[in-house]
């Protein structure tokens, strides 16, 4: 919304962002799936500011010397992409088909075909894509009739910036209600599909509604997944409920901590610019606070380099989160070996707990050395 | 997990080797399985593009689908598979030993006593991964829907011959698959998973090359770092070496080595298939020669005493399956009704329960968990008390009471349970804790039916003894078939029109 002037705090902020990303990078725009996968990571300061900021944390990841295993077959690439060409074809006549049938108010009738309204979104930039999706949600809402918006784009502010946001597309229906489509190629069979994938795709779309409720319109709170049918070519689709993504996504967005924050707290001249050497760029990068986890190596690119960091720090925060709910306050593996043998966690270093904390009165500490006995004298047992 | 667990995890950390997480085996392990490693094109969400396949780890049979949009091809690939896999599957189905079991007559409605075949033993299907057993599963959902040129003389797709079969084998497997303790298929993976912990998160050790470079690290090397290889290790074009054993590929195998392969193979060039072939292969071998080892160590394991009793419950669901065949009852249907889901849900439980049970009766180390979080206490017999029931015939009820530092959650009254030599249990009630660390249990049964205790059936002082809180056989007799295994003829036949039509064939479609 190139018309709106920005406040002179977010153009300090843009200025800092784009330091921190190096003078002359292009920055990497955000996308949903990022934004979900942020969401689900709210407490890393490292991947807030990184992503925040446009860094290319592929980019980083590789000079430092731990690349990401991501990347996309062209098998899969290709079919994705036939697949939506095959559901979107025929000015969208199947795709508003399913929108009716799984979404539209019970006894209305379907579209006929030619009453679509598939309005141009072409412009130039995002800032005029944004602005045609809007005045085409508007009017395409005002007439009462259906509408497709194929590839809309839409805003949402994150942590104190813009971000650029693409649904599949979004539907219009004449009650004036705005459904999310989103089009994956895993399979619906039997009328099921695998729950790891919806979750994510319901996480994604999510996104894509928050951006649209701050358009001011009545968002479906049911997004569209469309996904082949079985094991053909056929497409299918289910409603699926979002009010628990949306509850979830709005309340992480508004707790990742504001970029201004966490930028604040690096010294002047840091920067993130993948071109610096590999050490002081290692450095920069120890200096954001991360949170860890393995959830991480299928979310985040810098997932082996934290990783690497993690196991050097003897965190117990690679070994997984129900591994470390399980220790309680005890974060590194020396300290929670010290408690199975007795000894007093501060002395092998804990995170910081009081170190006059008496370690007997510790009920994870106890537990740990009750489980050390048990575990020795069972393993002795042992022929 | 169990903090024991856990803390097996941190020494395994600490250590850079896997540690423990058992003393015994916990599953049956056939003396000959059939190892099935499958491969799918990333993308094509199912789509077939080889397999390795065999008994014999030093003479895998190759499976290729040199084009997986090809339906061809896709259908000589099942073919061939039902040939590998259906000679193994029905292998075991005429050995059998008669077993008696009560059924209710259907005229009289009495119970009486019936003898029917239990097969001798029942071929086992070990895949890498739990990815793998969905794709058994997936396989067995596509395939045996599928219409025959025999039944179907007019499909201009007919499928192999055998291959609706295969779809109805490798279905029951995938779906005794689910229930908790069962062998007939089973994923590596998940097995040394259950025997060993490493230093690493459970997510990553669904990567089967990792999981065993932390288990096989010698003393004095780091299995960690050789993890770490495994996981990381990738040739100049970036294709892993060590792949995970899918069996989606990696895309960067995909890209830069079967993308081109592929397109050579759909110009016509010659050794274009052979090509792919190849390629294929080395993305499987890593795969099948590492469940091979993994084999090695598990069987290396002693197992444990009731591992046998529950390979008795697959021999039962092997035997239903055969029957049902036999029968000539339809596939399994594409949804279960509610009923039959809520069966299966409800025996599912039951599994779990008498697998967490019998592991702990089997295994110290696992009973150490269960001590842990208050469900056993452990301890040294300081006194027994003879003490009988009241009434017209007095039955021993003696007292005994054990010293120990275990915390169990008991009240007074509370029932326990301990296992005595030859597999019974022994009930007991919790009386009262005289003083800290002693607690007194009044035997209430397994002593015989005299006045005076049978030989050996009252521990004596000094002697070790183990109570737990929950039973030791949360369900019926040991040998009766889990409901969902009653074949319809001893049930009637189904409802004809709940029958599931085949899927409808379309010019796209991926399995
Ligand atoms: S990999 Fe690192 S930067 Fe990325 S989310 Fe995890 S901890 Fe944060």
């Amino acid at each position: 919304m190139s018309d709106i002037p920005d406040s002179p705090s977010t153009t300090a902020l843009r200025r800092r962002l784009a330091e921190l990303r190096g003078a002359d990078v292009a920055p990497r725009p955000l996308d949903a799936r990022a934004l979900a996968a942020l969401a689900a990571n709210p407490g890393c300061r490292r991947r807030a500011l990184l992503d925040g900021a446009g860094v290319d944390k592929g980019a980083l990841a590789k000079k430092l010397g731990s690349p990401a295993a991501f990347g996309q077959s062209q098998f899969a690439f290709a079919r994705g992409h036939a697949f939506e060409a095959r559901v979107k074809g025929d000015g969208g006549a199947e795709l508003m088909r399913l929108v009716h049938a799984r979404t539209g108010t019970a006894g209305t009738p379907a579209p006929e075909p030619g009453e679509v309204a598939v309005p141009d979104l072409t412009a130039s930039g995002p800032d005029g894509r944004a602005e045609r999706t809007r005045l085409a949600l508007e009017r395409a809402t005002a007439e009462g009739g259906w509408a497709l918006l194929n590839h809309p784009m839409v805003r949402l502010e994150v942590a104190g910036s813009p971000v650029h946001l693409e649904p599949d597309a979004v539907a219009v229906h004449p009650d004036g209600r705005w459904t999310v489509v989103e089009i994956k190629s895993f399979p619906i069979l039997d009328g099921a599909a695998d729950p790891t994938k919806v979750g994510a795709a319901a996480r994604q779309a999510a996104v894509y509604a928050l951006a649209l409720q701050a358009l001011g319109g009545r968002v479906d709170e049911r997004m569209l997944l469309v996904c082949p049918k079985d094991f053909s070519n056929l497409p299918t689709a289910e409603a699926v409920d979002l009010r628990r993504q949306l509850a979830t996504t709005r309340r992480q967005l508004a707790r990742l901590t504001r970029l201004e924050e966490i930028a604040a707290a690096l010294p002047e001249g840091v920067t993130f610019d993948p071109a610096r050497p590999a050490d002081e760029l290692a450095e920069a990068v120890r200096r954001l606070p991360a949170a860890y986890a393995p959830q991480c190596l299928s979310t985040c690119e810098l997932a082996f380099h934290c990783r690497e960091r993690a196991r050097a720090a003897g965190s117990v925060e690679v070994l997984g989160r129900e591994a470390r709910g399980e220790l309680g306050g005890l974060t590194t593996v020396e300290a929670v070996l010290a408690a199975a043998r007795g000894e007093a966690a501060s002395l092998s270093g804990g995170d910081g707990t009081d170190p006059s904390d008496d370690p007997p009165d510790d009920p994870a500490a106890a537990a740990l050395r009750r489980a050390a006995r048990l575990r020795a004298e069972a393993l002795a047992g042992r022929s | 997990m169990s903090l024991i667990s856990t803390l097996a995890r941190v020494e395994a950390a600490a250590t850079g080797r896997a540690r423990p997480l058992t003393t015994v085996r916990h599953r049956h392990l056939a003396e000959r399985p059939m190892v099935l490693v499958p491969l799918t094109t990333a993308g094509e969400v199912g789509a077939p593009l080889g397999a390795l396949v065999g008994t014999d780890r030093d003479a895998p049979r190759l499976l290729v689908v040199p084009q997986p949009r090809d339906r061809t091809l896709r259908f000589a690939f099942l073919a061939e598979l039902a040939e590998v896999v259906l000679p193994h599957l029905e292998s075991a189905q005429g050995t059998v030993e008669l077993q008696e079991r009560a059924e209710t007559d259907p005229e009289t409605g009495k119970r009486v006593k019936v003898e029917v075949e239990l097969c001798a033993d029942a071929p086992q299907l070990i895949v890498p991964n739990t990815a793998g057993i969905s794709y058994v599963r997936l396989l067995g959902r596509s395939t045996r829907f599928r219409r025959t040129a025999e039944e179907e003389p007019d499909s201009p797709h007919p499928a192999p011959a055998r291959l609706p079969l295969l779809g109805r084998w490798l279905t029951h497997y995938g779906e005794r698959a689910r229930v908790p303790g069962s062998s007939l298929l089973l994923a590596v993976t998940e097995v040394l998973g259950r025997h060993w912990a490493t230093g690493q998160s459970r997510l990553e050790d669904q990567h089967l090359g990792a999981l065993l470079a932390w288990i096989e690290a010698e003393e004095g090397t780091s299995g960690a770092e050789a993890a770490l290889r495994v996981e990381l290790a990738r040739d100049g074009d970036g294709v892993p070496l060590t792949p995970p054993a899918g069996p989606a590929t990696d895309p960067a195998f995909d890209n830069r080595r079967l993308a081109p392969a592929i397109a050579r193979h759909d110009a016509g060039l010659p050794g274009a298939e052979e090509e792919i072939r190849e390629l294929v292969a080395s993305q499987l071998r890593p795969t099948w020669d590492a469940v091979w080892r993994a084999l090695d160590l598990l069987r290396a394991l002693p197992p444990g005493a009731r591992v046998a009793d529950r390979w008795k419950r697959d021999r039962w669901s092997y035997t239903a399956h055969r029957d049902r065949l036999r029968a000539g009852e339809p596939p399994q249907p594409r949804r279960d009704d509610a009923v039959t889901a809520a069966r299966k849900l409800a025996a599912r439980e039951t599994a779990l329960a008498e697998l967490a049970a019998q592991e702990a009766l089997d295994d110290p180390l696992v009973m150490a968990e269960r001590r842990l979080s208050g469900e056993a206490f452990a301890g040294e017999v300081v006194r027994v008390e003879p003490a009988w029931s009241e009434g017209k015939r007095p039955m021993p009820r003696p007292l005994v009471t054990v010293r120990t530092d275990d915390l169990p959650h008991l009240e007074e009254g509370d029932r326990v349970h301990r296992a005595l030599e030859g597999g019974k249990s022994q009930p007991g009630v919790f009386v009262a804790s005289p003083a800290p660390g002693l607690f007194t249990v009044r035997l209430t049964g397994g002593m015989g039916r005299g006045k005076v205790p049978e030989a050996g059936s009252v521990p004596e002082e000094g002697e070790t003894v183990c109570w737990t809180l929950f039973e030791h056989a949360p369900r019926g007799g040991p040998d009766l078939p889990d409901p969902e295994e009653t074949p319809w003829t001893h049930g009637g036949p189904p409802d004809p029109d709940a029958l599931d039509a085949p899927d409808p064939v379309t010019p796209e479609d991926l399995l």
